[in-house]
């Protein structure tokens, strides 16, 4: 096999330190960013852009700034939605109002914008947690949604309410509106995937992701040992909604074009990005990816296998759609509640040793 | 009898114990109507190893938690290196230099041993937001510093072989050491410890009592203690302060104590007749 763990020796920290310490993940990393930005991008259409890849990258943002909420610092939210809301809206506002800025820029700033929303919403968790505190959070998703339908201000008071995302380019490419491409719009979101990747990686790995962890496990013992829950759950709270806010744009801007806040951004989405993180795997940025892709493919892989090769009705099929993941939520919070990034390490162990049990 | 100057004094084994760095002054606890602890006073010198004795429910636990800024006292204050500490959250006591152990153990379960140990570095790191974020640099510098330092502690106390390992999987004893290792790596000023041995068997409380040892010896820590076991407590301390219910009965060497009247009668009862 070429997969080995053994004879990889370390000699100093930062080598122990390393995202992927065995040397065949590391080249399988490689592997997968050249196939991702150097191949996919040429044989990219526009089918498998929007049903899958466009989806899968948006929503793998979207949970990993979830997960470093609940899965690293262990504060339940349930307005993934309305901050994605808060995202798709700054960045329609900073689109219309200055159109000549790069839409990298306009991004960021929603993203900042969100980051801004998200602690002021996030500033009971320094008082209440668990349940109450999931009952706050939902607050601001019902508030934000109603903020984004009744305020005229924020859809430029267009007649529909809804929200269109205008042609904007990045250097001369098209990549917002009916006629942007599809290799340019998967490119623009595969490179905020990336950098939400790496910026998360980075801050979990190191002292703001201790003292995270250390709240979620033990927030009194982490309080007596130096950690600042103030500045523990703020900061979660700021990156966290950062990465969904840039989610939210995305989802706006890139992939639907135009959005009814209430239909897009409603508490469904909250639960979806929600699913995906504990089908995923809480507190894993691996995690995050397994769920996102998870999630997406299994409509799809629903509707092939059932309703194109089985030929059973489509109502039906749609129908499963949701028994199965119902059914998965419940299996996964009894089996395996870390998910399939914990199963994915326990098949490693287990194989590690096969044929042998122990 | 000790030697006691106003700047110190030299214990039975000849070691050599500074000047005072905290000291409580009557120092009361109210939880409501209940008084856990009563208008106590007592100072804990630099270099020794002072143990808190006394009954089950006596306020041992009060008064660690109040040193460790958890518990704010109704009143008296608590003077730090020669100046009243005004009242603190206690991670800003941490800050400090006060590190301490928990009676049941009060570890990070989902974290690896290393990561545990490395919180407790969390005061001596920078920490900025940004340089975490973009982490090649300074960020990766500050945690390769640390790591060194932890790794002393881990070395230390001997526990390299689990470094990586979830601490959620390890026995008991291990456990007490990993928050040992955790509370140690801050190189705090004063340390802690509630309960060192409890629920530990023999072996494993002389190894706890050879780390406590070494750790005053080497890192010459000022060290703080409440234990049950009273042959452990007499061997380590130089120092013992007795409760019983919520008032100071005994202060001395651990020899004066054993001889003190009140504290035999708290722990074997006093006949009436």
């Amino acid at each position: 096999m070429f997969y080995r763990e053994a004879g990889d020796f370390k000699t100093s920290y930062v080598a122990d330190n390393q995202t992927f310490p065995i040397k065949f993940d590391r080249y399988r990393y490689y592997a997968v960013l050249a196939v991702a930005f150097g191949i996919i991008p040429f044989i990219i259409n526009d089918y498998w852009a929007n049903a899958l890849l466009l989806p899968f990258l948006i929503y793998a943002i979207a949970a990993i700034g979830l997960n470093i909420l609940v899965g690293y610092c262990g504060q339940v939210s349930l307005g993934t939605g309305g901050f994605m809301a808060v995202g798709a809206y700054a960045c329609y506002k900073l689109m219309t109002a200055f159109p000549d800025v790069s839409m990298f820029i306009h991004v960021l700033i929603a993203g900042a914008i969100t980051a801004v929303v998200g602690v002021l919403f996030g500033l009971p968790s320094l008082r209440i947690k668990g349940f109450y505190l999931a009952v706050a959070t939902l607050a601001a998703q019902f508030f934000l949604v109603w903020l984004f339908n009744r305020v005229p201000w924020f859809y430029n008071y267009s007649a529909s309410g809804q929200i269109n995302s205008p042609e904007r380019d990045v250097f001369g490419i098209i990549i917002t509106g009916p006629n942007a491409p599809a290799w340019a719009t998967y490119l623009f979101c595969l490179i905020f995937l990336t950098f939400s990747a790496v910026v998360a990686r980075n801050l979990t790995r190191g002292v703001t992701g201790r003292s995270w962890m250390a709240i979620r496990d033990m927030d009194i013992a982490a309080e007596i040992i130096g950690v600042n829950p103030l500045k523990a759950k703020m900061t979660a709270f700021a990156v966290s909604s950062f990465f969904i806010g840039i989610s939210g744009a995305l989802f706006f801007a890139l992939y639907l074009g135009a959005v009814e806040v209430g239909e897009v951004f409603g508490i469904q989405k909250s639960f979806t990005v929600l699913f995906m993180v504990i089908i995923g795997g809480l507190g894993s940025i691996f995690g995050s990816f397994a769920g996102a892709a998870f999630l997406v493919l299994l409509p799809v892989v629903l509707k092939v296998v059932g309703a194109d090769m089985l030929g059973w009705p489509t109502d039906i099929v749609a129908h499963l759609q949701l028994v199965i993941v119902g059914a998965l939520i419940i299996i996964f919070l009894i089996m395996e509640p870390h998910g399939l990034a914990q199963l994915w390490r326990v098949a490693k162990e287990k194989l590690r040793l096969w044929p042998f049990p122990h | 009898m000790l030697d006691q100057t106003e700047d110190g004094y030299i214990t039975v084994d000849g070691r050599k114990i500074g000047g005072v760095v905290m000291e409580m002054k009557n120092i009361t606890l109210r939880f409501g109507g209940v008084v856990a602890i009563k208008d106590i006073s007592f100072d804990i010198r630099e270099g020794e190893i002072r143990a808190i004795i006394g009954p089950n429910g006596a306020g041992k636990s009060s008064m660690l938690n109040v040193i460790s800024g958890f518990y704010n006292p109704q009143e008296g204050e608590v003077w730090y290196h020669g100046k009243p500490r005004p009242r603190m959250k206690p991670f800003q006591v941490a800050q400090q230099g006060i590190a301490r152990t928990f009676q049941n153990i009060a570890l990070f379960e989902g974290m690896s041993v290393l990561d545990n140990v490395m919180t407790g570095r969390l005061n001596k790191m920078d920490g900025s937001l940004w340089k975490q974020a973009i982490w090649k640099g300074a960020a990766e510098r500050e945690e390769v510093e640390n790591r060194e330092k932890a790794e002393q502690i881990i070395d230390f106390l001997e526990i390299q072989a689990i470094r990586k390992t979830p601490v959620s999987r390890l026995p008991y004893g291990l456990k007490k050491r990993v928050e040992l290792a955790r509370a140690l790596v801050a190189e705090p000023k004063l340390l802690l410890l509630d309960e060192p041995m409890a629920g530990m068997n023999v072996e494993e409380k002389e190894d706890m009592s050879r780390f406590i040892l070494d750790v005053n010896d080497e890192f010459g820590t000022t060290i703080a203690l409440i234990e049950h076991d009273m042959g452990v407590v007499m061997d380590l301390s130089d120092r013992v302060v007795v409760m019983d219910y919520g008032k100071k009965i005994g202060d001395g060497t651990p020899d004066e104590v054993r001889n003190n009247q009140e504290v035999i009668d708290a722990y074997l009862g006093v006949a009436h007749d």
